[in-house]
């Protein structure tokens, strides 16, 4: 059955809305008009492409992808999930990006200013292309806790960035995953912009002990659901379902 | 009680923050080594059919000051029209244009520039032909969700008042939010589109 129709309409009841004070960096950066509907045409239908030949072979190996003098500080892990559609659907050969602070909670960026240290062996992104299955995975270091100017007191919980391409420009998404056992994540403002607390739960990894390497890395899965997809039966035409 | 649905839900979105750069454009915020060059910072090569143009300008917050520290992605059709990518049944698109490109707006002065083509015209769902346009999506720090906005080119004043999408909108003073109007620098035609997140002429964001 193709699945070549219009997506189906964004659910923003999970979502966030673009003005939550209580991050407040939002307060500023929001649009206050309604936001315009439109029907999918081609321009959102379609999205890149990005071929496996991009991806080098540490990509996806955050331990020694910034290798310098030695192997990152921290808490050795294994990510790993599939990204599915809403009807469940694998979505196979899309580009998964992640990025995260190292084991003390510092960011490789100059616009940083929280004093944990830098590692000099942790850049502290990757990436990889889902396989047939849409199933991706990733080795890094458990990123840690840092304190962030919102509130005088506000921490994130340890969490690593995602941005994701579906097969469609309409499916594109950025989010974040947590960690499972957290206390921390029910105390963040931007985890707290999200209005659905099974939204929340959805982007927590939970702690596999199934897949963890002997004697080497914890592991965590995180599932990545975007926009399903409709059939073209009935939208157009008939045939061709 | 009734049969379940048994669809899953999407993931909720999270902002980009405001080290969007550390994973999207590494090589540019000075993390080298890792990936031989940020993907989508060049949409151009020899054989790339279509006009040279550059599409610049900023992103200004409710206070019109402009994000220093966001990311911008691009997605276009090529000079005849055609997407180079999944979707595409109507024909080859040019193989020497990506059709998607990615910034970050300049950590000092908050600019994003893209040198690319103007697009040819893309049919509506009905058929109708669009203008020609580019399809944007913004992330940064403070944006909960991706913003997808749409730049359309001064210069095409009749296609542009024939466009499905621009004639669908009912408030037409908002219209101008979305129409970049052409200049030139260096002898390069020079399309400026300014994105207001909030307040007088915000621009318009589309849910798709």
């Amino acid at each position: 059955m193709s699945r070549e129709g219009s997506f189906y309409q964004r659910d923003r009841s999970r979502h966030p809305p673009a003005l939550t004070p209580d991050y407040k960096t939002s307060v500023l950066r929001s649009p206050r008009n309604a936001l315009i509907s439109l029907e999918n045409t081609l321009s959102e239908l379609t999205g890149p492409v990005f071929g496996h030949d991009i991806i080098g072979p540490l990509d996806n190996d955050l331990i020694r992808n910034y290798v310098h003098t030695g192997e990152p500080i921290g808490q050795r892990i294994i990510v790993y999930g599939r990204v599915l559609d809403e009807s469940g659907r694998p979505v196979p050969d899309v580009l998964v990006e992640f990025w995260q602070a190292n084991a003390g909670g510092r960011y490789r960026h100059k616009k940083e200013t929280y004093l944990a240290p830098l590692d000099p062996n942790f850049g502290g992104c990757g990436r990889t292309i889902t396989d047939a299955d849409g199933a991706y995975r990733f080795r890094t270091i458990k990123p840690g806790a840092y304190p962030w100017p919102n509130r005088t007191n506000d921490w994130r919980p340890a969490h690593i960035h995602f941005s994701v391409f579906g097969h469609a420009f309409a499916q594109r998404l950025i989010t974040q995953m947590y960690f499972e056992g957290d206390p921390m994540i029910w105390q963040c403002p931007i985890v707290a912009t999200i209005p659905d607390r099974s939204a929340i739960e959805q982007l927590v990894a939970a702690l596999d002990r199934n897949q963890t390497l002997h004697m080497d890395a914890l592991a965590y899965k995180f599932d990545i659901v975007l926009r399903g997809r409709r059939s073209t039966l009935f939208e157009n035409r008939l045939e061709g379902n | 009680m009734v049969q379940k649905l048994e669809y899953l839900k999407e993931s909720a979105s999270q902002t980009a923050g405001p080290y969007v750069h550390i994973g999207c454009t590494p090589n540019g915020c000075g993390i080298a080594g890792v990936y031989p060059a940020d993907l989508g910072a060049g949409m151009l090569a020899p054989q790339t059919k279509g006009e040279r143009i550059l599409v610049k300008g900023r992103i200004v917050d409710g206070s019109g000051t402009p994000l220093r520290d966001a990311l911008v992605e691009i997605w276009q059709a090529d000079a005849a029209g055609l997407y180079n990518g999944r979707g595409e049944k109507r024909g080859e698109a040019d193989a020497g244009f990506p059709g998607w490109g990615r910034q970050p707006t300049d950590a000092a002065t908050g600019e994003f520039r893209f040198e690319t083509i103007k697009p040819g015209r893309v049919p509506f769902v009905d058929g109708r032909l669009m203008a020609p346009h580019i399809t944007f999506w913004i992330v940064a720090r403070g944006i909960n969700i991706g913003l997808h906005t749409r730049m359309y080119f001064a210069d095409e004043a009749q296609a542009n008042a024939e466009d499905p999408v621009l004639l669908r909108i009912e408030h037409k003073v908002r219209l101008q939010t979305l129409i970049a109007p052409r200049s030139e620098e260096g002898g390069l035609p020079v399309y400026i589109f300014d994105i207001r997140l909030q307040g007088h002429n915000e621009t318009i964001f589309f849910d798709i």
